[in-house]
């Protein structure tokens, strides 16, 4: 099957400075897929390249099959992007930009759709108010509602959720899950991690412009093998032991941060504590998150860079 | 075509939402020209023989109500766009640069028109003046209303910011449209004046468009005719080629 999006040594560069540097990668369609990196990582220039904003220095990028560039007609009527800027068009209101990005797509007749994009996205009673008037929350909703008029087969959303409050939160991914159910491919940067580990399968991460890690989440996971051990103990002076560990004190609320590899070294700690007869009040594993490879990745990387 | 059909649409509905200033102000501040020129130089500019000085300036400022509203439009459509970042809502489409420039040119063109029927027929009230040639008055009048559709085009995409449009504005546009014998013939100039006048192509735009008001005009209308389209030629290559380049638009 083509891929839905696929990028080839791709670059961009601006004088000395390097926005992307020889990028591949592959993305499936049906995917539900994470870009994630630091502010400047890349993330928005590749976005705006396979939108066709921006003009790659080198190398090639399709979106279902077709060049970016030499076809981008059948590329954009088939992508639909969610720009990071709160953009709006003060002249218009809701409904009236939903018919006329409709138009610009060759698309006459679209009320059908455009009614059910406003209840999903809970803009309906919205649809004759100038976008002027609408809050930020609201004016994000109406960016989402005009990159899927057309219906894409690919949707890029730039850090969809910045600013946007909990409900709309839950709301919009539960649309946008729906819609990968439906079969549209699904490319979103973030900064909640969280929302990347619980909504995509797999996930590239950027750094200085170029792919760090590509890969599925579970595998990910699955490499870091830190745990940590949080307790809450009834004494402040710890058994010499533990030294051979990377204790953590956070004086908020009087824990101790325990780095651990392997499960069965949570028996010897435990053990250490009792013989020096210190009691346990509160203890607590945390599993590594996706959280802890993007910091991981980060450092290492920088580690490299020196 | 339905692409280009909506960005026309949106294009005519964004200037028509607010009509106030960008129809009625234009034709009010014309026939205030119109009133002040008139009445100060009735007794001291009789241009051609049998007509008076406000029925030779009628043509004039129509034309040049025409011009200005025409550069406007696509100039301050573009660059609010710009500024405000919404241009990415055309530029994420499959529409085509030629789309895009027709739209934003057509828009501007209607726009040109419209005011510059509002100051004529609010003009004609007051000073009944009527085409001779009605054939010449259209096609001048679309082929000027296009020419500074086109160049706003231009201005628009050049322009960073609001402050380098206006100078297109006041020092491009206001100049070329002051001194291309709206408010007088230019063999009424002395022969320096006379020349650097046929260096403006606005001169030719207003010249043919008064031609087909009276039947006689400083300079023969069908040059006037060829330059112009000339002039279209030119300039719509120009701004087809930073459309298609995506010159300061498509980084």
């Amino acid at each position: 099957m083509t891929p839905a999006i696929e990028v080839q040594q791709l670059s961009k560069r601006y004088g000395a400075l390097t926005a992307l540097d020889d990028i591949d990668l592959k993305i499936e369609q049906g995917e539900f897929f994470a870009l994630l990196g630091s502010n400047g990582a890349g993330k928005t220039t590749l976005i705006s390249i396979l939108a066709g904003l921006i003009k790659p220095t080198s190398g090639t990028a399709r979106v279902m099959g077709y060049d970016v560039q030499s076809q981008y007609q059948q590329t954009r009527q088939r992508l639909g992007v969610v720009p990071q800027e709160l953009v709006y068009d003060p002249f218009f209101n809701v409904r009236e930009m939903l018919v006329m990005q409709s138009g610009y797509f060759g698309i006459k007749h679209n009320d059908v759709w455009i009614d059910e994009i406003l209840f999903r996205l809970d803009l309906a009673n919205k649809a004759h108010v100038n976008l002027r008037a609408l809050s930020g929350g609201m004016k994000r909703r109406v960016l989402i509602a005009q990159a899927l008029v057309h219906k894409p087969p690919v949707i890029i959303l730039d850090e969809p959720t910045a600013g946007v409050d909990v409900d709309l939160r839950q709301s919009l991914w539960q649309f946008v899950q729906q819609l990968n159910q439906d079969g549209h491919t699904v490319v979103l940067t973030t900064h909640y991690l969280e929302e990347a580990e619980a909504l995509c399968r797999r996930v590239a991460m950027l750094k200085q412009g170029r792919v760090v890690v590509l890969d599925s989440i579970e595998n990910l996971v699955r490499t870091i093998r830190d745990y940590t051990l949080l307790l809450r103990l009834s004494t402040n002076i710890l058994p010499d032991g533990l030294q051979s560990w990377t204790v953590k004190h956070d004086p908020v609320g009087e824990l101790y941060r325990i780095s651990i590899k392997e499960y069965t070294e949570i028996e010897t700690i435990l053990s250490l504590l009792r013989e020096a007869g210190i009691q346990i009040i509160d203890l607590q594993l945390r599993q590594p998150d996706l959280e802890d490879v993007f910091v991981k990745t980060m450092e290492m990387d920088q580690a490299v860079a020196l | 075509m339905t692409g280009f059909y909506t960005l026309l649409y949106k294009e005519l509905l964004r200037f028509w939402k607010v009509a106030f200033q960008t129809v009625l102000a234009p034709v009010l501040s014309s026939l205030l020209y119109l009133m002040i020129f008139s009445h100060v130089l009735a007794e001291r500019a009789q241009v051609y023989a049998d007509v008076s000085y406000a029925a030779f300036l009628i043509p004039g400022l129509v034309m040049m109500a025409i011009l200005q509203n025409a550069f406007a439009n696509s100039s301050s459509s573009l660059i609010q766009s710009k500024i405000t970042g919404n241009l990415v809502f055309i530029l994420l489409t499959p529409l085509s640069y030629l789309e895009i420039f027709l739209a934003y040119v057509v828009a501007s063109m209607l726009r040109g028109l419209v005011v510059g029927l509002g100051v004529y027929l609010v003009a004609a009230w007051f000073y009944p003046v009527s085409p001779q040639l009605s054939g010449w008055v259209i096609v001048f009048a679309l082929l000027g209303s296009a020419i500074l559709g086109v160049m706003g085009l231009i201005a628009g995409i050049v322009s960073d910011k609001f402050d380098q449009l206006a100078g297109f504005q006041n020092f491009i546009i206001l100049p070329l449209t002051f001194l291309s014998g709206v408010f007088y013939s230019i063999h009424s100039l002395p022969s320096t004046w006379q020349f650097l006048s046929h260096l403006n192509p606005f001169f030719y735009m207003v010249d043919g468009f008064r031609y087909g008001f009276f039947g006689f005009s400083d300079f023969s209308p069908y040059i006037s005719l060829l330059i112009i389209l000339a002039c279209l030629v030119v300039i719509s290559g120009w701004a087809l080629w930073m459309l298609r380049s995506g010159y300061k638009i498509r980084h």
